[in-house]
């Protein structure tokens, strides 16, 4: 069926008025907006490859009896409002202290556990390098970035808890209520967080973003802490695990924890 | 039409009943919000009438990018930089969320669930 040609004329200047009214309608859509947007790191910001930190039990000891508090879990918590639980099922840690035979239950050599009685181990997020919480999460809402971190966009997480079943560390702890009415000594600068999300030490991403080093590392008055980036051959901690013996939590899982505790 | 005369004057009540609202406030003003501004501050991180239409996408761009890519500085189209942070950021010109945020928001009924998480100046003040 061949068209007549008044159809034609009529069909070809419908396209055309139409075109012309969708172009239209869409630059009212998009009026104002601004097209390419500019973002960058800023300067002071510190810079790694994978970024890991180094603990020194006996140093870490020592403070203890001098008496330093531990500062490090006082300040990681108010800084990131983290609540204090009283519920131990129920509790939020971001970093926190145990005794050697939790947190290395693997090591079968008899003498260890009493040469390490009374030395406290400082336990957080061990920012593998190969991290099962990742691969399970179905939102990506924790993930690795390019520096070694393993982050949190607490925005995405729906609290399926399946990052705590992979996590081989126990480092993830979960929301059950509003943590607001736990939190004392509030920190205007960083968010809390919500009933239903899954939450962990995040290495001071906003701190190394405004050229700090973690806050933990900071408070420690002994330097039993020690943070650096281990791809880098001369940072200090790669320097110090060149010299000393360190032993990673559950290092046979394979997970490349990048937290190592110096134990001589 | 059959029963028109009934049929006529309920479909009058109808258009009526449903459009209650529009005659409710008719020529009223007063239900326009009026968000407060902040003093110290004449210019936002872009225009008016950007931030009007567009503030939600970008402080969705500005999680995306400080969270998952690790920028965390906002380059302005007038050249200026910000710190990408609600908290740190935005919250220190718009010191009052429920004078600034909540004026529109309640207004259309949207009810993002920013402050759950991020704290309100006014919540911190009280809190402390």
């Amino acid at each position: 069926m061949a068209i007549k040609r008044r159809d034609f004329l009529k069909l070809t200047s419908v396209t055309l008025i139409g075109t012309a009214v969708s172009t239209a309608v869409g630059d009212l859509l998009t009026r104002g907006e601004i097209k390419a947007e500019v973002y960058t790191s800023p300067p002071e910001a510190l810079k790694g490859k994978r970024w890991a930190m180094v603990i020194d039990v006996k140093k870490c000891k020592e403070g203890q009896k001098k008496g330093c508090e531990k500062k490090c879990i006082e300040v990681c918590h108010y800084l990131h409002n983290v609540p204090s639980i009283p519920d131990k099922k129920k509790e939020i840690k971001w970093i926190w202290e145990d005794e050697f035979e939790h947190a290395f239950p693997e090591q079968t050599d008899e003498y260890l556990e009493e040469i390490f009685k009374d030395v406290p181990f400082l336990l957080l997020c061990n920012q593998c390098d190969n991290p099962p919480c990742v691969r399970v999460c179905p939102t990506q809402a924790t993930f690795k970035r390019e520096d070694g971190i393993v982050m949190m966009d607490f925005h995405r997480c729906i609290g399926c808890r399946f990052c705590m079943a992979a996590c081989p560390f126990g480092a993830r702890s979960f929301n059950w209520f509003d943590p607001r009415p736990y939190i004392k000594k509030v920190n205007p600068e960083y968010p809390t967080r919500m009933k239903g999300v899954v939450e962990k030490c995040l290495f001071c991403y906003e701190r190394l973003a405004q050229g700090k080093i973690p806050a933990c590392v900071e408070a420690c008055p002994v330097n039993a802490l020690i943070f650096g980036d281990l791809a880098d051959e001369n940072s200090e901690v790669s320097k110090i695990l060149k010299e000393r013996v360190s032993i990673r939590r559950k290092a046979e899982l394979g997970t490349h924890p990048s937290v190592f505790y110096l134990i001589d | 039409m059959y029963n028109a005369e009934k049929v006529i004057p309920f479909i009058i009540v109808l258009i009526v009943f449903f459009t209650i609202p529009v005659w409710l406030n008719f020529g009223r003003l007063e239900a326009i919000p009026q968000p407060e501004l902040p003093k110290k501050e004449k210019k936002c991180v872009e225009s008016k009438e950007y931030m009007r239409a567009y503030h939600m996408k970008l402080l969705d761009d500005w999680r995306k990018k400080a969270i998952r890519e690790n920028q965390h500085v906002y380059v302005a189209s007038d050249g200026k930089t910000y710190t990408i942070s609600l908290q740190r950021t935005c919250m220190k010109c718009h010191t009052n969320s429920e004078k600034f945020c909540d004026k529109c928001h309640n207004f259309i009924i949207t009810h993002p669930d920013c402050w759950y998480c991020h704290i309100a100046p006014e919540v911190a003040k009280k809190w402390q």
